[in-house]
């Protein structure tokens, strides 16, 4: 089992992560780096203060009119439109003169009923009582979500070009080959929890919002900068909101999303707009899924302490309960033998194995795991730096294989409050043949004061793995890992055959006489 | 061999049904036992609830009645479905739908059987509904004769059975019911049928009390009518000192509204149940979508796709299915392209024959019926004739050589006859695209689209003098009748898409898969074919879609039985297909520029590869 022990020690401060090369990760000093960065196309800057937000609240603007006599009636259509049951009982209740006595003393008390009953509800599953807004803070990959500027991040899977979800609840899409810049923005595109590209597709992105699902048709040769809202396709259902988390399927042709207020997960057929929901008892709604890059998986955590890995021919589930607490985040390995996954309140990550069969042929047999192995424990470490100690470990926000199956990225928490305890990445080397093994590599560090917010590996990157980190700053990095894989797993059915890998060493490091040592 | 098939696959279909029926039969045992409870429950005495009177013959003969219900509500369900739905481009054409002898017989039956279910609902809930006559004395007292009196709860009851069921088969044409549809995921039929189970239980409620608040004001209005009838065909008389009902005071009673909708749901929900359970079963693993999956799921059937048979040494399996799919979607490029050429042509014509004419440049009278809904299935005669109203017959004089050349190649290289030749779906008769009715359906359905279509009614309108068209289109309810509804006929050119899909799916799939498991390079030889059919047909649906109301979405619908997915499924086609293509360009990459293919062609594919699609 690997611990954060083993690992090499972090940065001095104003030291940032450059690349990993020769098996080891070099670092500069953090001008040379953002000098360097800045003349990447790809490398981005968010400055907080040059998004417009928008102070727009949740509830309705009712409070900023003028109030005027209605008639009771009126009054009652206007609340039972806008507040449902529960608000046509709060108009009754509260205009106690205008209706007769016992039918605001009845309707007030079945409102009490009514709180008590919801307060029971809410006792069983206490995510209930969040508003949507923390709601989405909570179960976000991003770390700290509600103060991140950079809500969201995606790149396409085939082709080089990423989307990314701002504050100001714009998405922009970035193409280096291309001069344009979209900006997308749409009526009900707010709060914007998750981005992914469709894959087998060029155009199609959805975007999990607050209220509904979004899929934007982004013609990738149109010159266009502002896409009306009519290129993008609403999905909603009723009860199904906020929308969490959003994946579609390998082959492109299916969309599962998740909402924790809803029990059931959706299964979408976009192009019709019609869904299926998939419902099972227990749980109390779904917040984060995961599908296996074989397509033959589908991991759906709850808010609760039990997740569930869906076979996706027949669509029937295993249970997974686990002991502490509910399952923060999950990764699948590129032939999706292997799940990785970590719990709330527990340091260390357990993988589950799915199926000892040889790599292209994905198992279709019920047969899963008995249990969960340990494989990595990264419980708090103290590192003696020239800055004096630094603790790194604790808790793990999100997970990150590489599509070739050699890094893995994993956000650890840390301590807001404290300041030697910063959040911070750790990449570990996986070996998955002959059996499955961990390694480490190292801690990936920005520049002083930024935090890590979310991570996401380059699906197609030639020479090695290319890790994007979004900074608490605004600020948009790519971490290169140059290295030659080991046996890469060929798989017969999604994800592109990787092709030859290039023998010509990337530009920026030619002075360096090697870029890797093969591994095993 | 192919009758044998089919009737092999029609035996299939009906042991499904058969299947489906069972179980809705099983299933009413604890519908009327929730309906019993549910008609009896009072706010004020909920205990009583539960404390009924025991089950007496009447009920167990009702529950009998309700069995043969059933089964007759699921052979109806048999007879009458279909894959392919019917479109109705206009408002004459839904009416003649509606008013057509098969619909009517339809109507009647379900008529008959609301009278039925009602007459249990009535007998079970006892008390003042349980009989349709009682003893009554007539008169002020001086002559106090007993006789018989119309018990008027008994029969408003049966009048809200026929009423429902009358009106439940008039939206079944309107919403095409009996469309049966394929789900977007495979799940096992005993969590489908939980999963939507809540739905039809709200339709059918919300069904139930609209239909019971039409019913209601019918009533009022003409109730008179079949009370009359009753009275004097039974010998019953009208007791004068009880409030007749249909008055408003009448129809006012709460708790004759309660029992009139709980009895109106429970017939719904008994129906759509059998509805559900049929659409279910029957809807289990196709041949194409079995294709489609196998190329997803399976590596052993797929090795066994990608195998060479034994002497020889031919691919017999892949060709058989590679050339069934590319037939299928040659089928649809030819279709597409048909149609374009009509619309243009039409546009073109017009202009030229009356240029000033003061109709819109686009025709209005336009109509167009696609037969399939009344196509029969009979065992053995594959090419039954068209007898719908409103389907010019094909060798009609007015039929113009276009028309011609638009059937004639679809006839004979029809997509269904000899789907089957490939040895190991054979071995696998019953997992086949097993609507046997469907391809009949499809093939009738082909022809209707090339036989009623624009250039039949547009010969016909160049034809006739101006002036009748001039005085037609200035009639207002003619021109509301035949005026085409949008996108309807976009509709119905792709209404048997689902099966185009499966097949592009299965194609692109296997030719994935065959990048890494195709030990013979057998795909290799057919890759260039595959490539310039899709390719063709991505053509033909972009200039589809570039048409007015083609790529405007349909409103979605609101709840109800009927089911809304074929109005989506040009989209899902368009979709998919894109999908398809680009399946099939992110495996191979750059390989692909060693295929054979048009200049054309390589150029709309490079579009592909370098993801600018």
């Amino acid at each position: 089992m690997c611990s954060l022990a083993l690992f090499p020690a972090p940065l001095a401060c104003g030291q940032t992560t450059l690349c990993e090369s020769n098996n080891e990760l070099l670092s500069g000093t953090a001008t040379d780096h953002r000098l360097k960065q800045d003349s990447s196309p790809l490398s981005l800057y968010f400055p907080r203060e040059s998004l417009k937000l928008h102070c727009r609240t949740e509830s309705s603007s009712k409070a900023a009119f003028l109030d005027h006599s209605e008639t009771l009636w009126m009054r009652s259509a206007a609340a039972w439109r806008d507040g449902g049951l529960t608000g046509l009982l709060n108009e009754i209740t509260n205009s106690n003169t205008e209706v007769p006595k016992w039918l605001s003393v009845s309707s007030g008390f079945t409102l009490a009923l009514l709180r008590w009953f919801s307060s029971f509800h809410g006792s069983l599953f206490p995510h209930l009582t969040m508003s949507s807004e923390n709601m989405l803070a909570e179960f976000s990959q991003v770390l700290n979500w509600s103060d991140c500027v950079v809500r969201a991040f995606a790149w396409h899977p085939h082709a080089d070009k990423f989307a990314v979800a701002l504050l100001d609840d714009s998405i922009k899409i970035y193409n280096p080959k291309s001069a344009t810049t979209p900006t997308l923005k749409h009526r009900l595109q707010r709060s914007v929890a998750a981005v992914q590209w469709k894959p087998m597709c060029a155009s199609a992105l959805a975007v999990a919002c607050q209220n509904c699902l979004l899929v934007w048709h982004v013609d990738p040769c149109s010159l266009s900068t502002r896409p009306s809202s009519g290129c993008a396709q609403v999905l909603s259902n009723p009860g199904h909101s906020p929308v969490t988390s959003i994946a579609w399927s390998p082959s492109g042709s299916l969309l599962v999303s998740a909402s924790p207020m809803d029990t059931a997960m959706m299964v979408w057929d976009v192009a019709s707009e019609s869904c299926v929901p998939l419902q099972r008892v227990g749980g109390g709604g779904v917040t984060f899924l995961s599908w296996s890059p074989d397509s033959s998986h589908v991991l759906a955590s709850t808010p609760s302490a039990l997740f569930r890995v869906w076979e996706t021919r027949t669509w029937t589930c295993e249970r997974w309960p686990c002991v502490k607490g509910r399952c923060q985040s999950g990764c699948w390995s590129p032939d999706g033998s292997r799940l990785l996954f970590t719990v709330q309140g527990e340091m260390v990550i357990y993988v589950l194995t799915f199926g000892d069969t040889p790599a292209g042929v994905p198992t279709c047999t019920s047969k899963g795991p008995q249990a969960a192995a340990v494989v990595a424990d990264l419980s708090e470490t103290t590192f003696n730096t020239a800055d004096g100690d630094i603790i790194v470990g604790g808790e793990i926000h999100s997970l990150s294989w590489d599509p070739t199956g050699e890094r893995l990225a994993v956000l650890l928490e840390g301590d807001p409050q404290a300041a030697d305890r910063p959040a911070i990445i750790a990449v570990f080397k996986t070996r998955t043949n002959p059996i499955f093994e961990l390694l480490p590599c190292g801690f990936v560090q920005g520049e002083p004061g930024a935090e890590p917010r979310m991570m996401q590996f380059h699906p197609n990157f030639q020479h090695g793995a290319l890790l994007t980190v979004c900074w608490s700053s605004g600020r948009i990095t790519h971490v290169p890992f140059y290295f030659l894989g080991a046996g890469v797993p060929h798989f017969g059915l999604s994800g592109s055959p990787s092709l030859p890998r290039p023998q010509e060493r990337p530009a920026d490091f030619a002075n360096q006489s090697l870029f890797t040592e093969l591994i095993s | 061999m192919y009758i044998i098939i089919t009737y092999c696959l029609f035996q299939v279909v009906c042991w499904r049904a058969v299947a489906s029926i069972a179980w809705a039969v099983l299933l009413l045992l604890p519908i009327t036992a929730v309906f019993v409870i549910l008609s009896r429950f009072s706010l004020l005495h909920p205990i009583q609830t539960f404390s009924g009177q025991s089950l007496c013959s009447f009920a167990i003969f009702s529950l009998i009645l309700m069995c043969g219900v059933i089964i007759m509500v699921g052979f109806l369900n048999l007879e009458y479905y279909t894959v392919i739905p019917t479109i109705a481009c206009s408002k004459i054409a839904l009416l003649g739908q509606l008013l057509h002898p098969r619909q009517f017989v339809n109507s009647l039956a379900h008529c008959i059987m609301g009278i039925i279910v009602a007459w249990c609902c009535a007998v079970t809930l006892g008390g003042r509904y349980e009989t349709i006559g009682y003893p009554c004395t007539q008169g002020d007292g001086t002559d106090s004769s007993p006789q018989m009196c119309l018990n008027e709860y008994h029969l408003i009851l049966l009048l809200a059975g026929a009423f429902v069921g009358f009106s439940h088969s008039l939206l079944a044409v309107i919403s095409n019911i009996n469309y049966v549809s394929f789900h977007t995921v495979q799940q096992y039929k005993y969590l489908r049928f939980k999963g939507s189970l809540p739905f039809v239980v709200k339709c059918s409620a919300a069904q139930a009390l609209y239909s019971v608040r039409n019913y209601i004001v019918v009533y009022f209005f003409l109730g008179y009518i079949p009370k009359a009838w009753i009275c004097k065909t039974l010998n019953l008389h009208l007791n004068s000192s009880v409030h007749p009902l249909d008055s408003i005071a009448g129809l006012l009673d709460l708790s004759l509204l309660y029992h009139q909708w709980i009895s109106a749901s429970f017939l719904l929900f008994t129906w759509n149940i059998t509805l559900l359970l049929f659409r279910i079963f029957v809807t289990e693993f196709l041949a194409l979508q079995d294709v489609a999956l196998l190329s997803q799921h399976s590596p052993s059937r797929r090795c066994e796709v990608f195998s060479l048979s034994q002497p020889g040494g031919h691919p017999h399996n892949w060709n058989a299915i590679s050339k069934e799919c590319l037939s299928l979607l040659a089928d649809l490029t030819q279709r597409l392209v048909a149609y374009h050429d009509t619309v243009a042509t039409n546009g073109r014509a017009k202009s030229l024959s009356t240029g000033k004419d003061l109709m819109s440049p686009r025709p209005t009278l336009l109509l167009r019926t696609p037969a399939s809904v009344f196509a029969r299935f009979v065992v053995g005669t594959p090419h039954s004739p068209l007898t719908a109203p409103f389907t010019p017959d094909l060798d009609s004089p007015f039929a113009s050589p276009a028309l011609r050349r638009l059937t004639a190649p679809l006839d004979q290289c029809s997509p269904w006859f000899g789907t089957v030749q490939s040895p190991h779906i054979m071995r696998r008769a019953p997992k086949l695209w097993s609507t046997s009715t469907g391809e009949r359906r499809l093939m009738e359905d082909v022809r209707s689209l090339g036989s009623n279509g624009h250039l039949k009614q547009n010969n016909f309108i160049l034809n006739c003098p101006i002036q009748v068209k001039h005085f037609l289109a200035k009639r207002v309810l003619i021109m509301y009748l035949f005026n085409k509804l949008p996108e309807a006929s976009s509709q119905a050119l792709f209404a048997d898409s689902q099966a185009h899909i499966w097949a592009l799916e299965g194609l692109s799939y296997l030719v994935q898969a065959s990048f890494s498991e195709d030990q013979f390079g057998v795909i290799q030889t057919t890759l260039p074919s595959i490539l310039g059919c899709m390719l063709i047909l991505q053509e033909a649906v972009d200039r589809h879609f570039k048409l007015p109301h083609a790529s405007s979405k349909p409103v979605r619908s609101a709840s109800g039985m009927g089911d809304s997915t074929y109005k989506t499924l040009r989209f899902a086609l368009r979709a998919t297909l894109k999908t398809a293509i680009y399946r099939i360009t992110t495996t191979f990459g750059n390989h692909l520029n060693a295929v054979q293919m048009s200049a054309e062609h390589r150029k709309r594919l490079q579009q592909f590869l370098e993801y600018k699609e």
